[in-house]
């Protein structure tokens, strides 16, 4: 049986889990239609043009993992961000884990989705935002949709800031030969309420992982939403990761990704602009090597004036691994006076590795600024020989430029000691000391 | 210390540099003058060992080694300075920071320890005042943002922390006002002894009323066509290259 007949035959077996009298359930069955119908996407299609899900459908995933398994937290402690006090939100092999777990009802919510959808008290919220953003016919996220259960539920009301970060992890223990996980993430964060974020998805063996991710991300207005997506993983783990945000007046919602690891990385993050001045900013670092692969897939809907939206992404490729950078920005009729600015830069390290980059515009109105660039280069000479004149051996010479090249994208990490974290990871990722701290 | 032995190089099959004889002794200070596009900043790079250029025929001779084959950073360990023209700007990574790792690569070459922490902010410190450099200035990402005269400051600052055997100036005089560049030309004559030299290349005679020169040279469709004393910086000045390309022909 492959994977998609696998799936479908298995949502009868999930609803003998779920509570079926539930709104949410009619949202699950009328995505499971639509998964039936499309199944997984193809390079036939133009979004997935560079990125084939084939192998990863010969394997025969695990969909509902069988028993509850634990973790002690010094084995896991470095994916944590140990450094800081953060509240974390953790799942093993998509089950929640209360030990490694740090949850509040203090003014905010920073909780399960498996509570939301059953306690009472969230249904109104759950009404009114559950699925609300999330595509209705993209395959892969009517797939998680479908099997929508549990993840991450985070609510901050008007005027509400949580006391620390949040840190959403998802741990796979391997006790499955491979297992396919579908967390579903909800957070709003209402009329001048600020949160930050930070998400990860670590699998602990050499065990196949597949996980297919939906967050929706709601922030009203003059919220201010910092998310964090940290993609460093093992070699057999593969991510496909579909966000979908949903902007007011005045809001700001920066996403950062950082995707230095795993096998196949596929980033869906879409932005939808409801409001005034709002501020979209995406950033993102990737630094590949081996056979890695790493999509990103990013969409600005502008549907009113004044909005600006800023997107960032710098990569870095060697051996065989290949980046794709999709950047799509649609600009209404409506939308006068947006700022839409798009950036691409992409060093090849080895004669072996693949960029596509593509950006993509549809500007319907007239008084717009528009920018974007791409760029795919090697390191620049010049600056090589001026680092070796000062007796920095080529090799490190090398790897300083690309950290400076990967470094400006940080600037906006406004987590000191995440930022700190990321600096290393690329210092360690591009395999050198740098001789001194960063 | 430094012998340059009729050296001709280019860049794909390209003569850049046909046939230069120069030789600085310890203690010298050296003028290359030039018109645009006459080879002077080649020889800077091909002295400092930049790779994109091929010597055809000659060689460079550092205190009687024959440098062919000699790495850019091993030139370096062996006390050659190279300050650039158009410094590059690295992101991320600050002045000081940059200095550490340039001098601990050093240290490790000469099969040293890194330089102890309190050591290297002495230094830093000894160094930054020479060059009038102020303290925030060191925390800065290296050349970002820096204007025309900082970057110059910036490349002295560096030699002066390096130490070099032989430093080449490549024309550091270019982007300074009269200020900038007194500090850079004092910074400079600090740092020369009768152990060290310098090979200052310029298009103007205007450094050299402050970095005073022990001999000039001329160079003109990549030979020297004239040498001579710093009285021919000025004879330049006063009647521009034409003259000596007209030499050249003759």
């Amino acid at each position: 049986m492959d994977l998609k007949d696998k799936l479908v035959s298995s949502f009868l077996a999930f609803e003998n889990n779920v509570d079926v009298e539930h709104p949410v359930h009619d949202i699950r069955s009328e995505a499971i239609k639509n998964f039936e119908l499309k199944g997984f996407p193809d390079r036939k299609q133009e979004a997935w043009k560079y990125t084939s899900l084939n192998s990863l459908q010969k394997i025969d995933f695990s969909i509902f993992p069988k028993g509850i398994n634990a973790l002690e937290y010094k084995d896991v402690k470095q994916y944590f961000l140990h450094e800081i006090d953060t509240y974390k939100i953790v799942f093993i092999d998509g089950v929640y884990s209360s030990f490694l777990s740090e949850t509040t009802h203090d003014g905010v919510d920073i909780c399960l989705m498996s509570a939301a959808l059953s306690k009472p008290m969230y249904k109104q919220i759950i009404d009114v935002y559950f699925n609300a953003v999330a595509s209705k016919d993209e395959s892969l996220t009517t797939l998680n949709t479908a099997f929508s259960k549990e993840g991450a539920y985070i609510y901050i009301p008007k005027n509400k800031m949580p006391k620390k970060p949040i840190e959403i992890l998802h741990f796979a223990t391997g006790n499955e030969a491979a297992l396919l996980l579908q967390p579903r993430n909800l957070i709003i964060a209402e009329e001048n309420a600020e949160l930050q974020i930070i998400e990860r998805h670590q699998s602990l063996t050499s065990n196949e992982v597949l996980t297919n991710s939906v967050t929706e991300i709601f922030a009203a207005k003059n919220a201010i939403v910092d998310y964090y997506k940290v993609q460093n993983d093992v070699d057999n783990a593969s991510l496909i990761d579909n966000t979908y945000i949903s902007q007011k007046s005045n809001s700001v919602v920066k996403v950062h990704t950082f995707s230095f690891g795993g096998k196949l990385t596929r980033n869906n993050l879409n932005y939808y602009q409801n409001g005034e001045y709002i501020d979209s900013t995406m950033k993102g670092v990737t630094i590949l090597g081996e056979k890695q692969h790493v999509d990103h897939h990013t969409l600005v809907h502008h549907r009113e004036p004044n909005c600006e939206s800023h997107q960032d992404y710098k990569g870095i490729y060697g051996e065989k691994s290949m980046g794709v950078f999709n950047g799509k920005i649609i600009v209404d009729k409506i939308a006068q006076k947006t700022n839409a600015f798009q950036q691409n830069n992409n060093i090849l390290i080895s004669d072996k590795a693949t960029i596509n980059t593509k950006p993509q515009l549809e500007i319907f109105a007239d008084d717009v600024k528009c920018s974007h660039g791409c760029t795919i280069g090697q390191l620049d000479e010049e600056a090589l020989f001026y680092l070796q004149t000062r007796g920095i051996p080529k090799k490190e010479a090398a790897a300083l430029l690309m950290y400076a090249f990967a470094n400006n994208v940080l600037a906006s990490v406004r987590i000191p000691e995440l930022k700190m974290r990321i600096n290393k990871l690329i210092a360690n990722k591009l395999g050198v000391q740098l001789g001194f701290d960063l | 210390m430094l012998k340059v032995n009729n050296l001709h190089a280019g860049v794909e099959g390209n003569e850049i540099l046909n046939g230069i004889n120069l030789e600085v002794k310890a203690g010298e200070v050296h003028a290359i003058m030039g018109p645009n596009g006459s080879g002077k900043s080649t020889l800077a790079s091909v002295i400092a060992g930049k790779e994109e250029f091929e010597i055809t025929e000659g060689n460079i001779e550092l205190n009687g080694v024959d440098l062919k084959d000699t790495s850019p950073e091993e030139r370096a360990h062996k006390g050659i300075f190279l300050s650039f023209q158009y410094p590059v700007e690295i992101p991320g990574v600050s002045v000081t920071n940059f200095m550490k790792t340039a001098i601990n690569e050093s240290r490790k070459a000469r099969g040293l320890e890194d330089m102890p922490a309190n050591q290297m902010l002495k230094l830093i410190r000894e160094k930054s005042e020479l060059l009038e450099i102020d303290r925030k200035f060191l925390s800065r990402s290296l050349n970002e943002g820096f204007s025309g005269g900082e970057k110059k400051r910036n490349e002295i600052f560096q030699m002066a922390m390096l130490e070099p055997k032989l430093a080449i100036l490549d024309e550091t005089d270019s982007g300074l006002d009269i200020d900038a560049l007194r500090i850079v030309a004092n910074g400079v004559n600090k740092l020369k002894s009768k152990d060290n030299a310098i090979i200052v290349i310029t298009h103007y005679q205007r450094l050299l009323e402050y970095i005073v020169p022990d001999f000039v040279h001329v160079l003109h469709d990549g030979k020297i066509v004239k040498s001579g004393t710093k009285e021919l910086a000025l004879e330049l000045e006063e009647k521009g290259y034409d003259w000596l390309k007209n030499e050249s022909v003759v």
